[in-house]
């Protein structure tokens, strides 16, 4: 059998038919084209979270006190003073796979310069802090070692902080009072967005711990622990790490229950990124059954083709035509629909997904494996539904088939 | 003269439910080459039977077929196809021209089953088909833009195209109206005047008088079979049709 010669009248045959042509790839261009652009909303939504998570930090560790129990009574977290700084000192010390920690203590209120006032939180900190949260000193410093052990009325300001209070103003050597502490503004912190809750990761101030602790909380405990694993691949090594210095610092027997609770970003990381799967699978599921329907509509007219072109069958088959050919003809009339409609709908899909993300403003990621899957899809779709109707056409009695009205 | 077609005790047995319809009897036929033979008969007399085992379309129940010297009892489904394909040429009654398919696509048909015939090839043997049959100008005409008549002649070039052995011609001209259909005789009395063997199975007594022998079916047997004397010609004959006005 002679293929070329099958493609070119496969190809005539649909040539004479375009609109008919047309319609029938509808089902698989409209198909092919949502799954494109579902899944590249999907792949784009779990690749923003992902990188969202990893502006966070994804050696991000926290210690947290917990399940504390006084007399047989659990306490709450947040009554909870359980750690001390001493804590931060024996992580430092005893866990190799740390490479920063610092304490952290927190207080909400009002910010005040001037004439105006703005709501945020303070955080206590040390200056490994910034490198553990991704934090950049955007102008100015950070605060010193020895303004640590002083409690140094200093701080650093984030820029929605700058913004509200400052305008144009330059922060730097300004005073701000938080709670009625006046504290010297010494830098800037850089711009970090919002993380992936919908966080403004700049409304925020931050002073030596020592400050916030002394000064404006009259607290001795710290409320938490952050803590950077050395590296993403340590960061199992790190929480077992922080888990037994702190067990032994707070002098925990075997078998007793923790009394803090250890989290690390890449948990959060990998509980965002499978919530998103689901939805890329989901959504790509959806999409599939359009395509399906395509695939089904192929078929629908190819059958009926078969019954409408009986008489040009029987002409092919008396000319000489076997039913090979007719088989092949009917295969690759359907393959050449659902291919080309799959190039159409992959085009139209890439399009349609621009269009979506600049309009919507929606992340998305077209993957090469999404295009080449969808293409495979279509040809297997051609093949699969094409061959009923092409082995029904190809099966033709060619004088039945001659004199069919 | 060299033996065309040669047919020996053909039967054929139909079996519609429990029935068996006895459409050929035993037929015993020769047609040599140059023959230009009608097939005549009323309807159920078997001639259409015959038309398609001679056509290779159909296989009969008992009775050997030699078609150039090939016998075709033994040839599998794709062997006849095969036949079909470089033997044999055919005009049906309803032309079956692939509609929205230029006159030259139409006539190169037969050759794009012929995996040897190249494309440049087929395109040259359709053109020299049509010039054959008269419609030089007519090649990227698509069917509904031929009269009838243009039509026929189309599928006469396509059944000349892959240069056949013998033309089987299915009531050809029983679409026509006279003048056409004197037309196409003439054309077919000018191809078997070249050589080309024709069997041309009709109903109709005057255009069996345009070839040179007859052979008259009834209930699946042969029942006359003679030459044709004072033997018509399609061209002296359209020369006294009256032209009919056209309107």
């Amino acid at each position: 059998m002679n293929y070329t010669n099958s493609v070119k009248i496969a190809l005539s045959a649909l040539r004479r038919n375009k609109f008919r042509a047309f319609l029938t790839m509808l089902g698989i261009i409209i198909g092919v084209a949502s799954v494109i652009v579902m899944l590249a909303i999907g792949q784009g939504s779990k690749k923003s979270i992902q990188d969202q998570m990893s502006g966070m930090g994804t050696n991000l560790i926290f210690a947290m006190p917990g399940g504390e129990q006084k007399g047989g009574i659990r306490m709450g977290n947040s009554d909870a003073q359980s750690m001390k700084l001493s804590d931060v000192e024996a992580i430092e010390k005893n866990c190799p796979a740390i490479s920063d920690v610092s304490p952290e203590v927190r207080s909400s209120g009002q910010a005040v310069y001037g004439n105006q006032n703005w709501p945020t939180s303070i955080y206590g900190v040390n200056n490994k802090y910034f490198n553990i949260r991704k934090y950049t000193i955007g102008s100015g410093r950070s605060f010193t070692e020895t303004e640590i052990q002083t409690y140094a009325k200093v701080c650093l300001v984030g820029k929605t902080v700058v913004e509200n209070l400052f305008g144009l103003t330059d922060p730097i050597g300004q005073t701000v009072r938080f709670k009625n502490i006046p504290l010297l503004i010494v830098g800037v912190l850089g711009e970090k967005g919002e993380n992936g809750m919908g966080q403004d990761q700049d409304d925020l101030i931050m002073a030596p711990f020592t400050t916030v602790q002394k000064r404006i909380l009259a607290i001795t405990y710290i409320q938490s622990i952050a803590a950077s694993a050395a590296s993403e691949t340590q960061n199992e090594a790190a929480i077992q790490e922080i888990t037994q210095s702190l067990r032994s610092s707070h002098k925990l027997k075997e078998g007793d229950p923790d009394d803090f609770q250890v989290r690390s970003q890449s948990e959060m990381v990998q509980m965002f990124s499978s919530i998103s799967n689901i939805m890329t699978a989901l959504l790509g599921a959806i999409s599939g059954i359009s395509l399906l329907v395509g695939g089904i509509g192929i078929m629908n007219i190819m059958y009926v083709s078969v019954t409408e072109r009986t008489r040009e069958i029987g002409l092919r088959l008396s000319v000489g035509g076997r039913g090979n050919d007719i088989l092949m003809q009917f295969l690759i009339e359907s393959v050449l629909l659902s291919v080309f409609g799959g190039v159409i709908g992959i085009s139209l899909g890439i399009i349609a997904t621009s269009i979506t993300a600049s309009v919507m403003n929606w992340p998305v990621v077209i993957t090469t494996v999404s295009i080449v899957m969808a293409f495979f899809v279509c040809s297997a779709i051609g093949i699969f539904f094409g061959w009923y109707p092409a082995r029904k056409a190809a099966g033709l009695n060619p004088i039945d088939a001659l004199r069919y009205e | 003269m060299k033996t065309i077609i040669e047919v020996r005790s053909l039967k054929k047995d139909f079996y519609v439910g429990e029935i068996t319809v006895h459409a050929l009897k035993g037929i015993d036929l020769e047609i040599k080459e140059g023959e230009f033979v009608a097939i005549m008969g009323t309807s159920g007399s078997g001639k259409s039977t015959m038309l398609n085992i001679l056509g290779c379309l159909d296989k009969p129940t008992s009775g050997t077929y030699l078609l150039d010297g090939v016998s075709m009892g033994e040839l599998s489904k794709n062997q006849l196809a095969g036949l079909r394909n470089n033997k044999l040429g055919f005009v049906f009654q309803s032309y079956n021209l692939l509609s929205r398919t230029s006159a030259l696509e139409n006539v190169e048909l037969p050759l794009f089953y012929d995996s040897r015939v190249k494309s440049k090839e087929r395109r040259e043997r359709a053109e020299a088909a049509l010039e054959a049959v008269g419609l030089t100008d007519r090649m990227h005409h698509m069917p509904n833009q031929l009269s009838g008549g243009q039509q026929q002649r189309v599928a006469i070039a396509r059944s000349l195209v892959n240069d056949p052995v013998v033309i089987l011609a299915d009531e050809a001209t029983g679409n026509l109206d006279t003048r056409t259909s004197y037309e196409i005789m003439a054309l077919l009395q000018d191809l078997n005047q070249k050589g080309k063997t024709i069997v041309f199975v009709t109903h109709e007594a005057d255009i069996a008088k345009f070839m040179t022998r007859q052979v008259v079916f009834r209930d699946g047997h042969i029942i006359r079979e003679e030459m044709v004397t004072n033997r018509n010609n399609a061209i002296e004959l359209l020369k006294v049709l009256p032209v009919e006005e056209v309107v």
